[in-house]
């Protein structure tokens, strides 16, 4: 007896449970990786080019999302914000969650004395407040698309560290891995192979929140002046540079934020409601 | 109305995540009377648990009652609403877990989870329901009644655990308890402890009782009718002594033959004492906790064992547990390195430690764990389970490794389409032949088997040490089988060391029909149920224990 429902021919094709708001927030997450890989074939104008008469100027065609306080095209600045906003993040949350999980699943294999300073290492950086750190390194050595990228890794990498270090510990404690000691595997079998595979699902999840703080934490450094520099904007920075259009209700100000909110809220939907495969092989 | 419970046609269906439906129960009709107790018997997955649960009206999730009517004391369980089904549970109707342990909150004392039940239901004053508790405690012939509902879950055995899960069942004056395997995870000593504490109460307040278990020996004792059960169907239905004495149905037969495993099929090896042992230990001791000033670790667990094991024969260890059974695998195997003794393989040397011994001699000694659940990593698929090992220790890879993989599946009588499934895709019965397969991978000559029938029903069991001897004469392997179970280790070993409190008390060769000695060795041989109904009753172990005391 089946119901048919919109996803339920999906299911049936993949072999995956697909809930609908899971569908939605990855629709959206993917028009935002789709924007961020191909803004130099669609922006309508150059990032830097001032072609409005008027600053903060309303929506109208051929300037679909207003203008900016220059009067540049916001459309143009938003899609080309994503690349920043979305690229930076990225790379920052690919660097801080592979050495985070990296080093979790040594420290829980290993255990002993490396466990133990890899451990109060981590914890003390983690004891760093994460704005004020990204403050101080930006300030320090100036403000750089890598500097930024390392800063916002190595913010992350203790959180990363601690959360697969608590899921490989359970892991480890199973007598698989006991089997896989006995038989004399190496520390890169057993993370790589035995642990790694029991772990990437809530590894995944953690990321996917994670890279939602990272964008939150860049957007708040450009939000501040400390992140991309100028003529380049990622969404923060398009914020606090259009923040005097707030009186005048402009495009300007509220699209970029809203753009912030539908990245962030999707990829936290998407993370609770990934699809889930259907164990029951034998159903027609 | 004379019957407590009558169920009628019962139906229990669940809807899986693709949408099919499965009927678990396929129309059960059964009555209980009063004072009366019948045995649910049957595999795993047989529905015996889902059948004696919808007596409380409860069915798992994603299950539901689909047909048919529980009558219980009048009142048609399947019926009611949720809120009515929980007001008759506690009080008409209670339930005894199988693992005590688990129903147990850590973190509050004894007597308050006992007389929970009371206070829910408003039933009497906490007062009244402490001496009530105290009473049951007494009647359930628990040490120190007064004081053991003061202590904390933890700091009583497992058999006293599981006589205080039927004392939290029983304060409430239910008329109706469901036994839900209660003595499955238990020894055979504490066993035979428990059953009687069970029999004598439940038989005085005239409780009428559904008992579930998948050992027949135990439901013999305690039962008065049996109901066997196979895919969600009454089998068969009748007095337990018709049951053991005249079944009529395969599958009872079945039951019943798996009960006696033979100890036949197997060749004894033709050694002499001349033979080089395989394995030798000698004077092993081996603990947990961090090392004491005299060398020695904090608990000892293992205290001078020596043993040895002739190549093409096998070794039994058996004990109840905390004797330190599993710590001398361990040690063997160098999990656990030893503290003191030397172990010789093969005519050589070990390392204490895994760590330090060579690949080869990794390989040449295998160890098979109790639970193929958790020695079967959930995340690979059989084909890679398997594959390890032969990479590992054989380099073999591709086509060679593939041929390989099928052989095993071959030798340990698995499907070759399994190889692509996970863990959680098979059944207990068939991860514990992978477990074994990816032992036998290596081809090792010695294979240390810790408890590895102990997790699996009656029938699957006998497979599996049917398959073992089978192997053995194939592979011309050796075993150290190490199980509480003397029936397993009867039916494959041709030496039996019994250890009690981390030492060797007695050695035992079963060819030769020599009767235990040792008052500890009596007392586990003695406990072990026999088919016969009137076993519990008559038998006496006192004079045993008072020995060992």
């Amino acid at each position: 007896m089946k119901t048919p429902s919109p996803t339920g021919t999906l299911a049936a094709w993949s072999g995956y449970r697909i809930n609908l708001v899971g569908l939605v927030s990855f629709s959206v997450v993917l028009f935002w990786a789709l924007m961020a890989l191909l803004a130099p074939y669609i922006t309508p104008h150059s990032v830097g080019a001032m072609i409005d008469m008027d600053y903060f100027g309303p929506m109208r065609p051929g300037l679909w999302l207003g203008s900016d306080y220059l009067g540049r095209d916001m459309l143009s600045r938003v899609i080309f914000g994503a690349r920043y906003t979305v690229g930076i993040s990225l790379a920052a949350v690919s660097i801080a969650c592979f050495t985070g999980v990296v080093l979790g699943m040594t420290s829980a294999v290993l255990g002993g004395t490396v466990d133990m300073v890899v451990s109060r290492l981590l914890d003390a950086m983690n004891s760093i407040p994460s704005k004020l750190f990204g403050l101080m390194v930006v300030a320090a050595v100036g403000s750089s698309i890598p500097v930024l990228i390392l800063t916002m890794s190595v913010i992350y990498i203790p959180g990363s560290y601690r959360f697969s270090r608590a899921l490989a510990v359970n892991i480890d404690t199973m007598d698989f891995i006991m089997v896989a000691r006995i038989r004399g595997e190496r520390l890169p079998y057993l993370i790589g192979s035995e642990i790694l595979p029991n772990i990437i699902g809530p590894v995944l999840a953690d990321l996917g929140l994670r890279f939602v703080f990272i964008v939150l934490l860049l957007s708040g450094l450009s939000f501040l002046g400390l992140g991309v520099q100028p003529p380049f904007a990622d969404w923060g920075a398009l914020v606090r540079e259009n923040i005097g259009g707030l009186p005048f209700a402009a495009p300007a100000v509220i699209v970029p934020s809203l753009a912030i909110a539908s990245l962030t809220i999707s990829i936290n939907l998407l993370i609770d409601n990934l699809p889930q495969k259907i164990r029951d092989r034998s159903a027609p | 109305m004379t019957n407590l419970v009558e169920i009628r046609d019962l139906r229990v269906e669940a809807t899986t995540d693709s949408g099919r439906r499965v009927e678990i129960l396929k129309g059960i009709t059964l009555d209980v009377a009063a004072g009366e107790t019948v045995a649910f018997i049957g595999e795993s997955g047989s529905g015996k648990t889902t059948a004696a649960m919808t007596l409380l009206g409860y069915a798992r999730p994603g299950c539901r009652m689909s047909g048919g009517s529980v009558r219980v004391d009048g009142r048609d369980m399947v019926a009611l609403s949720e809120k009515e089904r929980a007001t008759l549970r506690g009080t008409t109707v209670a339930y005894v877990p199988q693992s005590a342990a688990a129903a147990f909150n850590p973190a509050a004392t004894i007597m308050d989870q006992v007389i929970e039940v009371t206070q829910i239901h408003k039933l009497m004053p906490p007062e009244e329901a402490r001496h009530r508790a105290v009473a049951l405690f007494r009647a359930l012939s628990l040490p120190n009644p007064d004081s053991i509902g003061d202590r904390y879950p933890h700091q009583v055995s497992g058999g006293q655990l599981q006589r205080l899960a039927a004392a939290m069942a029983l304060i409430g004056d239910p008329k109706v308890v469901i036994f839900d395997e209660p003595t499955t995870a238990l020894d055979v000593t504490t066993q035979v402890e428990v059953l009687r504490a069970f029999k004598d109460v439940t038989a005085k307040r005239r409780i009428a009782c559904v008992y579930v278990s998948h050992d027949l020996a135990v439901v013999a004792q305690i039962a008065d009718r049996i109901m066997v059960l196979r895919h969600g169907e009454v089998q068969e239905i009748g007095n337990v002594d018709d049951i053991l004495h005249r079944p009529t149905h395969p599958y009872t037969k079945e039951l019943l033959h798996a009960f006696h495993p033979d100890g036949g099929g197997r060749v004894v090896p033709t050694t002499t004492s001349h033979t080089e042992p395989l394995l030798d230990i000698s004077m092993l001791s081996a603990g947990y906790g961090p090392p004491q000033p005299n060398g020695k670790p904090l608990v000892l667990a293992v205290k001078g064992v020596s043993l040895q094991v002739k190549p093409g024969t096998n070794l039994g260890i058996i004990g109840e547990s905390g004797c330190g059974k599993s710590t001398l695998a361990r040690a063997i195997a160098g999990i656990l390195p030893a503290c003191d003794g030397t172990i010789q393989f093969n005519g050589r040397d070990l390392w204490q430690s895994a760590r330090q011994r060579s690949r080869e001699q990794l390989r040449d000694l295998q160890i098979v764990f109790q639970h193929a659940d958790t020695a079967l990593n959930p995340a690979k698929s059989i084909e890679d389970i398997l594959g390890r090992p032969l990479t590992f220790y054989h380099g073999l890879r591709g086509k060679a490794r593939d041929a390989r993989i099928d052989a095993l599946l071959d030798m340990v009588r698995l499907p070759r389409a399994l190889r692509h499934r996970r863990p959680a895709e098979l059944s207990g019965g068939q991860k514990q032949r992978v477990n074994f397969a990816r032992a036998l991978a290596a081809e090792p000559k010695l294979i240390l088997c810790d408890e590895i029938t102990s997790a699996l029903d009656t029938v699957v069991a006998a497979a599996i040490i049917d398959l073992l001897k089978e192997l053995q004469r194939e592979l011309g392997l050796s075993y150290v089988f190490i199980s509480h179970d003397l029936s397993v280790i009867e039916a494959i070993c041709d030496e039996i060391v019994v250890m009690y409190r981390g030492q060797t008390v007695e050695t035992i060769i079963p060819a030769e029909r020599q009767e235990p000695q040792h008052p500890y060795s009596r007392l586990l041989f003695s406990s072990v149920p026999k088919l016969d109904p009137t076993w519990l009753d008559t038998l006496n172990l006192d004079a045993d224990r008072m020995r060992l005391a």
